[in-house]
């Protein structure tokens, strides 16, 4: 129990959010800014980081809540919703608005952890958190952590849970299950520094390892993510969420399926797919969009065939590592499902 | 539980309370020990606003001062330097609810909230449950009724959990129930019994 007191830092609690962006830009690396604290305190407790300073952005109000947008202010020039970064994972579950247009979200949300973790879990401490590949989070100089080797990749290494796409020396997958969630319905991610404000497509907001091994996000250390905007693009679709892991409880997912499905003619189970967006989780780094499925089922019918179909091309190119195999059929079939819409 | 340790020079002392003596009476020493690790010593000079030590918690409606570490878990001072050890930590890492407690009346993983973020909020444990009269809480009662503890460690957060359900959703349907319960591991496999409690402290406070 000894290990697990927390090794000291100066703990700032600013109340409004220029005064956060501030002492980031001050502190810059030294720095670490808390929400939840659930991927945090892990990283703390175990040593695997310490920063000198915290900043804890529970105290800015403006960065907590959903609320409605104008026409003509969200992403991709309509109305739609933006939620506060701080907004607990619980709000998301039970807010109205989120319910009753952006039930996926919803959805997602309530797959998270556990009941406690996503009373205190926030929105935006969930799509910035890090990777849970234990080689590196047990303090193992991975290629992530700045070293020259993948453990996880290694023959004769427990790669259960890691990636069967778009490996780049590191096999990690993306924890959140919110974030295909996110990329599904075209989100708008609000990244703030002291000095500029920049609203990043929710695609390209969570970064390849080719293109930078050692972050998850786009976020450089002195920006914050403020606000996720949702388009009302996909307001009150079809929405299909299923996430696959060991234990309802707690565990990450294996895999998971976050799609949105606009038909004509027919709710679930019916009609011609006009359009659809369909994400994975847990199968690579980032969230995968499976855009040549999005294309192939564009203007076919919501029925077993076009399912079969969506659920071979989905896995095609899958090149799974010693120990994940069933990654291939799981992923298959759950798009399957999200296709066929049961 | 209440097996009895020769102490030298004390005669015999029920372990626990041995342990609880030794929380009451030597909390600064022990508490000394165990915080100041050496890195404390890295960041000298504090940054700019940073929090102060002493902090006013209200704790099971009294306003209790203690002196917090900025890194401090609420379950470390809970247990460690109010002497509330009602509170369990089992993983210290989110994964079991031993150390749940109400926060403004909802569940949250004491293991895992920092204390200076919960000044000025209403912090419940599992000693504060029990009504004027020092009478059960119904859950605590039908806990009991349904034989819910087996070894017991799990007990007080899976009670507080229970708690909070019923104060967000006083009648809910045992899917619901099983859900809200879902983040509190128990080694013992009492989940039946524990979620029968819960039913079954829903039905008595809706008819009392
Ligand atoms: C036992 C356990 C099981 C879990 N299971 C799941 C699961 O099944 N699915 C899932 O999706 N998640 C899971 N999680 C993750 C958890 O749900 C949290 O969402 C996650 O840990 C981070 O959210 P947080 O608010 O606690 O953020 P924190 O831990 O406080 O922050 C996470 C990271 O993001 C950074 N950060 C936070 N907010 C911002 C911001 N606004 N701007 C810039 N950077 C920011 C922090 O600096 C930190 O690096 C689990 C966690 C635990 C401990
Ligand atoms: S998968 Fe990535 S994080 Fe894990 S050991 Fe390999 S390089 Fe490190
Ligand atoms: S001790 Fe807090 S969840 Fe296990
Ligand atoms: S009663 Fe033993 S752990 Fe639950």
């Amino acid at each position: 129990m000894m290990n697990d007191m927390m090794t000291h830092f100066d703990l700032l609690q600013p109340v409004d959010l220029d005064s956060a962006l501030d002492m980031l830009s001050r502190h810059g690396a030294d720095a670490w800014p808390l929400a939840g604290g659930y991927d945090s305190f892990d990283w703390f407790k175990n040593r695997g980081k310490q920063p000198a300073v915290v900043i804890d952005l529970e105290g800015i109000d403006e960065l907590r809540g959903v609320t409605e947008l104008e026409s003509g202010v969200g992403p991709g020039g309509g109305g739609g919703i933006e939620i506060g970064a701080m907004t607990t994972l619980a709000t998301l579950e039970a807010d109205p608005l989120i319910r009753s247009r952006y039930a996926l979200l919803a959805h997602a949300a309530a797959e998270v952890a556990s009941p406690q973790i996503r009373n205190a879990g926030t929105i935006g401490g969930n799509v910035c958190q890090d990777t849970r590949c234990w080689y590196y989070r047990y303090g193992m100089t991975c290629y992530r952590a700045g070293g020259n080797t993948c453990y996880a990749g290694a023959p004769g290494a427990m790669n259960r849970e890691h990636a069967i796409f778009g490996a780049d020396r590191c096999v990690a997958v993306t924890p959140s299950d919110v974030a295909p969630a996110l990329v599904a319905l075209d989100a708008g991610m609000v990244v703030r520094s002291a000095r500029r404000e920049k609203v990043v497509p929710a695609a390209e907001f969570f970064m390849p390892p080719g293109v930078d091994i050692t972050r998850m996000t786009v976020l450089g250390e002195r920006d914050l993510l403020t606000a996720i905007r949702i388009p009302d693009r996909w307001a009150g679709a079809d929405f299909h969420f299923e996430k696959v892991a060991d234990r309802k409880t707690w565990d990450f997912a294996l895999v998971s399926v976050a799609a949105a499905v606009r038909t004509s003619g027919g709710g679930n189970g019916g009609g011609i797919i006009e359009d659809a967006r369909i994400v994975a989780g847990a199968v690579q780094c980032v969230p995968r969009r499976l855009t040549t499925v999005e294309d192939l089922v564009r203007g076919r019918p919501r029925d077993e065939e076009t399912a079969e179909m969506a659920g071979e091309l989905a896995v095609r190119g899958a090149d799974p590592l010693d120990y994940n195999h069933f990654k291939v059929p799981l992923l298959r079939n759950l798009v399957k499902r999200a296709v066929r819409g049961t | 539980m209440t097996e009895s340790l020769p102490l030298p020079g004390r005669g015999n002392v029920s372990r626990r309370s041995f342990i609880k003596s030794v929380i009451a009476t030597s909390a600064s020493v022990s508490a000394m020990s165990w915080f100041s690790a050496p890195a404390a010593a890295r960041h000298q000079g504090a940054a700019r606003g940073s929090v102060g030590r002493l902090v006013s918690l209200e704790v099971n409606g009294r306003t209790r001062r203690v002196d917090v570490l900025p890194q401090e878990t609420l379950a470390m001072t809970l247990r460690y330097k109010l002497g509330l050890t009602g509170t369990k930590l089992g993983c210290d890492r989110a994964e079991c609810g031993a150390c749940t407690v109400m926060i403004d009346g909802v569940a949250h993983y004491s293991c895992s909230t920092l204390t200076h973020r919960v000044r000025g909020r209403e912090i419940t444990t599992v000693e504060g449950l029990e009504g004027p009269g020092g009478e059960l809480h119904p859950v605590q009662r039908a806990f009991i009724d349904e034989l819910g503890p087996q070894c017991g460690f799990c007990t007080p957060g899976q009670v507080m959990a229970a708690a909070a359900v019923l104060r967000a959703n006083p009648n809910p349907t045992r899917d619901e129930a099983r859900r809200a319960m879902s983040g509190n591991l128990c080694r013992c496999g009492a989940y039946d019994h524990y979620l029968n409690g819960v039913m079954r402290a829903a039905r008595e406070v809706s008819h009392a």
